[in-house]
């Protein structure tokens, strides 16, 4: 790579890094927004102008708390666990295409690394991500942290085979692992459309994930408290914080992706890019919509529920819908 | 062994599992327990093996501070056992206070009613905490704002007429006291009536899927334990016994106005909300015929009991008529003193049975002074209950029986 290339990719890592220190700020501070507005209140509306500086608030309050650590706790990985679940959420974002490519000299595509196997790679960093939640539960030395890193463990694994298999439809239908591959083959038609059940389980296995309402068991408010990370404070709580919101973020763009086309939508010619971009954040703003909305509605399901509703409902449906989606594609080819 | 030896070792013994269980220790401090219970719970996994409710946390010795207040002073303290329902609370006392000196049949027409209208009001009020705080243990986020921002109107109500929100003490010995409500508070309440709904909270928990199924089969309370344990009140009307004391024994204006009870015979967790949530339409039914009949009754019709060695004179009177003089004096000075003798008087309250037991020395205090509270009778049937249920039923079970500790442990 020529010292060129270099510069881009920084550039682009660079974007991304940004887009999650600056940009989780004011969608914390719209999801407090919509929930206030759902809940017939104002939400944050004191801090700057109507609020907007509220989030911003918020990090300097946590930035400068004390740092606790727990006398009982395992101080390494208790240190560890909040860089571990940070670090997956960020690094799965070097494969989601945020647009197409674009001609500046060279040709410049809108994504950080395009992964012959970028699929699994988003799998595998959420999969590693609940060891960060394993560890904080365990070196907490916490009982309603050790129940709810439990919960947490049994709960991803489980979701991410119903993940896995919605995931497996799409790539039958693309027949290739990378996100841009996926994206190109939806060109004519939005894999939505043939993949409707597919889209739903992946749906419901993003917010099973993400440790989202009406699926927040791991952390629990009413019962355990705070779950996995009851015994943080300050700056590692907000790790687990940004954490969360990148893995919603992520989540999102990964269904735009799979199922909404991407980046794909009407354009203006000469401006693919940019109106690429935003197509792109449309969609996943739709997605956060839905996670705000889910949040205000709904209650929360109980562990032995969430379970039955896995491995008797969402896997039996997905490996049928996946057998269905490979017959059909044999038939076509 | 001392008596202070032996609660220790029973604290000791409630911290000790048997063999590879997990104590979880719930409370004093934690979101789900209403206030400062503590449950030391035994966990087989997520599975509840042993609870046990420790309570005494929020003890204040009201009992023992009602002993040594005179009656109309007492009515302050009972604002704050029950804080959901101060107006229910009142009553309740008073009526007890009536008894023990006989003028229960005294009360006149409009103190009734308004006692009743206000009783229902706070009822309301204490369903809307209920609600709000049931929906939030379950998860339902929105259900506690909506359901909150109901019970803020009727605050609003109550400040309109005595000038307090939620310790109103809006009754005294013998009538309403000095509070009388005009006819704009007539129409205000009317008006809050009107636009009352509950469509909100049926579309976001009633009909809600999740909901049921965390709700349904959940705590299942039979007739007999039900019976056994004495409980009383919503929880018991969810395991198919209707037994209300407005019907039962009618007291205030009970008897002069329509309703009915609403019983659901299932037992489970649903089946105590639908209750409460029948009751709630119930309670808006009564404060509506409440409001009427106040509206039809003369506008100098008294709402206070005409007897000088109960209810004190009109203040302007106080310093220009020595009648009234000698009068105010007596009553501030050795306060109402009903004759030797004991009563109970039980009222049903939003909890259930909220009873006063009153035992007179012939002075202007009582010689003793029992409450039998709703919550502390109804927090027993939790220990048993919830064995075999899982963590998250726990909060689901406490949530449904409803219990407030300032009035637990008083």
């Amino acid at each position: 790579m020529d010292f060129w290339a270099w510069l881009i990719l920084i550039t682009k890592v660079l974007a991304v890094f940004l887009l999650f220190a600056i940009g989780a700020m004011p969608l914390v501070l719209l999801e407090r927004w919509i929930l206030g507005r759902m809940q017939s209140r104002y939400g944050p509306h004191r801090v700057g102008w109507r609020g907007t500086l509220q989030t911003a608030a918020d990090g300097l309050k946590l930035g400068i708390k004390e740092d606790m650590i727990p006398g009982q706790s395992d101080k390494g990985l208790y240190w560890f666990a909040p860089v571990m679940m940070v670090v997956p959420a960020m690094a799965a974002w070097a494969i989601v295409p945020f647009g197409p490519e674009v001609e500046m000299g060279r040709t410049i595509g809108l994504w950080i690394a395009d992964l012959n196997v970028g699929i699994l790679f988003f799998l595998a960093m959420g999969s590693l991500g609940v060891y960060g939640v394993v560890m904080s539960g365990w070196s907490s030395n916490s009982k309603y942290a050790h129940l709810g890193a439990l919960r947490s463990s049994a709960q991803v694994i489980s979701y991410e085979l119903v993940m896995g298999l919605a995931v497996l439809a799409v790539i039958i239908y693309a027949g290739s692992l990378s996100l841009i591959d996926i994206v190109n083959a939806q060109a004519g038609l939005w894999f939505i459309v043939p993949q409707l059940i597919g889209f739903l389980l992946f749906v419901f296995a993003a917010v099973a994930e993400t440790n989202r309402a009406p699926f927040d068991l791991p952390e629990a408010e009413s019962e355990l408290v705070a779950g996995f990370h009851v015994e943080y404070s300050g700056m590692r709580w907000a790790f687990f914080f940004m954490a969360e919101y990148a893995n919603m973020l992520l989540m999102s763009a990964i269904v735009a992706t799979l199922f909404l086309g991407g980046w794909r939508g009407w354009t203006i010619p000469g401006l693919e890019a940019l109106t690429g971009v935003i197509w792109f954040l449309l969609k996943c703003g739709l997605f956060m919509f839905g996670f705000f909305l889910l949040r205000a509605t709904q209650p929360r399901f109980r562990y032995d529920q969430l379970m039955n509703f896995c491995w008797k409902i969402l896997i039996p449906i997905g490996v049928v819908n996946l057998l269905i989606a490979a017959g059909l594609r044999m038939a076509w080819s | 062994m001392t008596v202070e030896s032996g609660m220790a070792s029973a604290r000791v013994d409630l911290e000790r599992g048997s063999g590879d269980n997990m104590i979880l220790n719930m409370g004093p401090q934690h979101p789900s327990t209403h206030g400062v219970l503590r449950l030391v719970i035994e966990l087989d996994g997520e599975e509840v093996r042993r609870c046990d409710a420790d309570m005494g946390y929020l003890h204040r010795g009201v009992e023992k501070l009602l002993e040594v207040h005179d009656y109309r002073g007492g009515i302050t303290l009972t604002d704050r056992m029950d804080y959901t329902s101060g107006p229910s609370n009142n009553m309740g006392y008073l009526m007890a206070i009536e008894k023990l000196m006989g003028i229960t049949d005294e009360i006149p027409l409009r103190a009734r009613y308004l006692r009743t209208a206000v009783a229902e009001l706070s009822r309301l009020a204490a369903h809307h905490i209920w609600l709000g705080t049931h929906g939030l243990d379950i998860g339902a986020m929105s259900a506690f704002l909506w359901s909150l921002r109901e019970r803020e109107k009727i605050l609003y109500l109550f400040e309109e007429a005595c000038g307090a929100r939620l310790t109103t003490s809006f009754m005294r010995v013998g009538g309403t006291g000095p509070h009388d409500v005009g006819d704009q508070w007539l129409d205000n309440v009317e008006a809050f009536l009107h636009g009352y709904t509950l469509d909100e909270i049926d579309a976001l928990l009633t009909e809600n899927e999740v909901f049921i199924e965390r709700t349904r089969d959940v705590g299942m309370i039979t007739q007999e334990q039900a019976l056994s344990y004495g409980l009383t009140g919503p929880v018991i009307r969810g395991s198919g016994i209707a037994w209300d004391l407005r019907k039962a024994q009618p007291y205030a204006a009970y008897d002069l106005v329509d309703f009915e009870v609403p019983v659901f015979t299932e037992g489970d967790v649903y089946a105590r909300y639908l209750v409460r949530l029948n009751e709630m339409y119930q309670s808006k039914r009564i404060i509506g015929q409440c409001v009427e009949a106040l509206r039809d009754l003369p506008l100098d019709a008294p709402s206070n009991v005409d007897l000088p060695q109960v209810v004190p004179p009109d203040i302007g009177r106080v310093p220009v008529d020595m009648e009234a003089m000698i009068n105010h004096f007596k009553l501030v000075m050795h306060g109402v003193q009903p004759p030797p003798g004991e009563s109970y008087f039980g009222i049903e309250n939003p909890k259930g049975e909220l009873g006063f037991y009153f035992v007179s020395d012939g002075t202007g205090m009582p010689y003793r002074c029992h409450v039998r509270s709703p919550s502390f009778v109804n927090l027993s049937i939790i220990e048993e209950i919830s064995v075999g249920s899982l963590i998250a039923d726990v909060v689901a079970i406490i949530g449904s029986v409803d219990i407030v500790l300032g009035e637990v442990d008083r």
